[in-house]
């Protein structure tokens, strides 16, 4: 039941056909190498990132891959700092409380105009999409005017509050949420459920391939996002992973083993998982990029 | 409790509809209306954090215009879509019409492409910082002495740091752009082929009446998206020029970042705010023209 909302284009682009045979006709040859090569560019800042990384000074320029003497020096140097890990589980709680809100309530909204007949749902509908146009750059200045003024700067809450809803998200679980039969809801109001009880344990599990999708673009967009918490942050305490990495970079200045070490520590723990996760990602870009 | 339990059924799924509201209707009001409006008001007054707001009328436009460092802004901005945006579309383009073709380990292929998107644009851009680096440092100039070649400035001159910045935004967005035309291609149905193939009609002449066509929707999206990106690019450009913001003379400086620049180092609030209202115009302005070009044709 809950496949009935994947497009079916996101669930043709996941279907395996990994064929296990390497090709034999030779334009298939040609096309492969070309495409493995691509690929193979596409990861060597990677490559080189991390290779930099376990490597000391004097070999740090070198064009080899493989460290002739490996060293975890660089990490250990970075870690003792303490910052770093500050930095990592502030980025973590944020992204994590942001995320839940915004996943919350984007669906709570697109359930309520979905499946709600009342005066006013079209207008606020569309208010609530008109917002889409309004660059975040243009509202940075009045945010950071507001919390100045009710003292948010250099809290959380501070970093946190202008994501905890999404226009792109209610819209999102709106077109989902039609995938949704009226009779289900019917027969649930039938069996004596409250609206809340029928949108939580009876529409929601419905829809939990949009709602996994949306998770993970929320999360993503920030856990790397950038202005917004360089901005309202000037406590190196409250950084986030991105802001505190400029910082730290810009302080180590020529001593790029050690940036290497930290883009390594911001980047690889949120890689390993989102590779684990890139079925599911690849997937709900593919049923939601195209619906934008 | 009582006066709820005497409404009628319809009534009391409105009772709970604008229940279930309040909060977002709320946020929605406070933390995207008002704002947008304060913006606008703001773009009109003269403020520096401190003192009091004052009323400017059209000054901060009639600065903006005259202001030569703007209009070198505009333009790189507009450096950075004019480029991006046809060289991001190309590239995956090409990697997706081909991607889609192979089988042979498909599923690495296309995760190895995506790697970059799941990247923060913060910790890649001191990536490539390093490899712009002159000779001994950097991987890039090293590879090319290596060969033979002479050395590229590649972020300390003013024509080539511009493009040297918006690699990197182009690399890390290519991999979402690659998902999407597959995707799209993979909707087009496979009976379109298949009649030309009994057609005997060669491979460009089909992507060309048949696979281009088709893919219209998913292009025009992919135009308007990454047009919106590549026109408020700043990560980027703020990691890679931290030692000279924008710099060298101003040459990478795009929109956003005179807009943070202004706010927040001159504290010239009003004057940021004429700036975002204009960001404001030139991002509805060229998706609208987008939208208009691709769609009638």
């Amino acid at each position: 039941m809950s496949e009935v909302s994947v497009r079916p284009s996101a669930d043709a682009l996941m279907r395996a056909e990994t064929a296990y045979r390497p090709p034999r006709d030779p334009v298939q040859i040609i096309r492969w190498t070309l495409l493995a090569m691509g690929a193979i560019v596409m990861v060597m800042p990677f490559v080189y990132m991390l290779s930099a990384s376990f490597k000391y000074p004097h070999e740090m320029f070198d064009l080899n891959i493989i460290p002739r003497e490996p060293t975890l020096e660089n990490y250990v140097y970075v870690l003792r700092d303490g910052r770093f890990l500050k930095w990592f589980v502030n980025s973590l709680i944020i992204a994590t409380c942001v995320t839940v809100s915004a996943v919350f309530f984007d669906s709570l909204v697109g359930y309520t105009l979905c499946k709600f007949k009342f005066r006013g749902r079209y207008l606020v509908f569309i208010a609530i999409l008109s917002t889409l146009m309004i660059p975040t750059e243009m509202l940075i200045l009045p945010w950071y005017m507001m919390s100045l003024h009710f003292g948010w700067l250099d809290t959380y809450w501070g970093i946190m509050f202008p994501g905890m809803m999404t226009a792109f998200g209610v819209f999102l679980m709106k077109q989902f949420f039609e995938t949704v039969p009226d009779d289900f809801i019917e027969a649930a109001r039938i069996d004596g459920l409250n609206e809340f009880q029928i949108w939580w344990s009876v529409a929601m599990p419905l829809v939990t391939p949009a709602l996994s999708a949306l998770a993970i673009f929320i999360f993503l967009g920030n856990w790397t996002a950038f202005i917004w918490p360089l901005i309202v942050t000037t406590r190196s305490e409250l950084y986030t992973l991105p802001v505190g990495l400029t910082t730290f970079s810009v302080e180590q200045s020529i001593q790029w083993e050690l940036i290497m070490t930290g883009a390594a520590l911001a980047t690889l723990p949120t890689l390993i998982v989102f590779l684990v996760l890139q079925r599911f990602i690849i997937r709900g870009i593919a049923m939601t990029g195209l619906k934008g | 409790m009582n006066l709820y339990s005497r409404l009628s059924i319809e009534r009391k799924r409105t009772v709970w509809a604008w229940g279930f509201l309040a909060i977002p209707v709320t946020f929605y009001v406070v933390i995207r209306f008002y704002p947008t409006a304060d913006a606008f008001l703001l773009s009109f007054q003269n403020w520096n954090l401190l003192g009091q707001r004052s009323w400017a009328g059209w000054d901060n436009y009639v600065r903006l215009w005259n202001d030569p460092a703007f209009w070198q802004v505009f333009r790189n901005t507009f450096m950075y879509l004019i480029l991006g945006t046809p060289i991001s579309l190309v590239i995956s383009f090409v990697i997706a019409y081909h991607l889609d073709k192979t089988r042979f380990m498909h599923g690495l292929l296309r995760a190895l492409y995506f790697l970059p998107f799941l990247t923060t644009a913060v910790a890649m851009a001191w990536v490539w910082r390093w490899f712009y680096q002159p000779v001994p440092i950097g991987l890039f100039n090293n590879i090319l002495t290596n060969l033979g070649f002479t050395q590229v400035r590649f972020l300390n001159s003013t024509t080539n740091a511009l493009p040297s910045i918006l690699a990197p935004a182009i690399w890390a967005g290519l991999g979402f752009q690659i998902i999407i035309f597959m995707a799209g291609l993979r909707a087009i149905p496979q009976t379109y082929y298949e009649a030309a193939r009994i057609d005997g009609v060669s491979n460009w002449t089909i992507l060309h009446a048949i696979t281009l066509p088709l893919l219209k929707p998913t292009i025009v999206f992919l135009v308007v998206f990454s047009s919106i990106g590549f026109l408020r690019i700043f990560d980027q450009v703020f990691n890679m020029t931290t030692n000279d913001p924008g710099g060298p003379l101003n040459s990478t400086m795009p929109l956003v970042m005179m807009i943070y620049q202004t706010a927040f180092s001159s504290f010239s609030m009003g004057y940021a705010a004429a700036q975002t209202v204009v960001l404001f115009l030139v991002l509805l302005i060229v998706s609208l023209v987008q939208l208009r070009l691709l769609r009638d044709r």
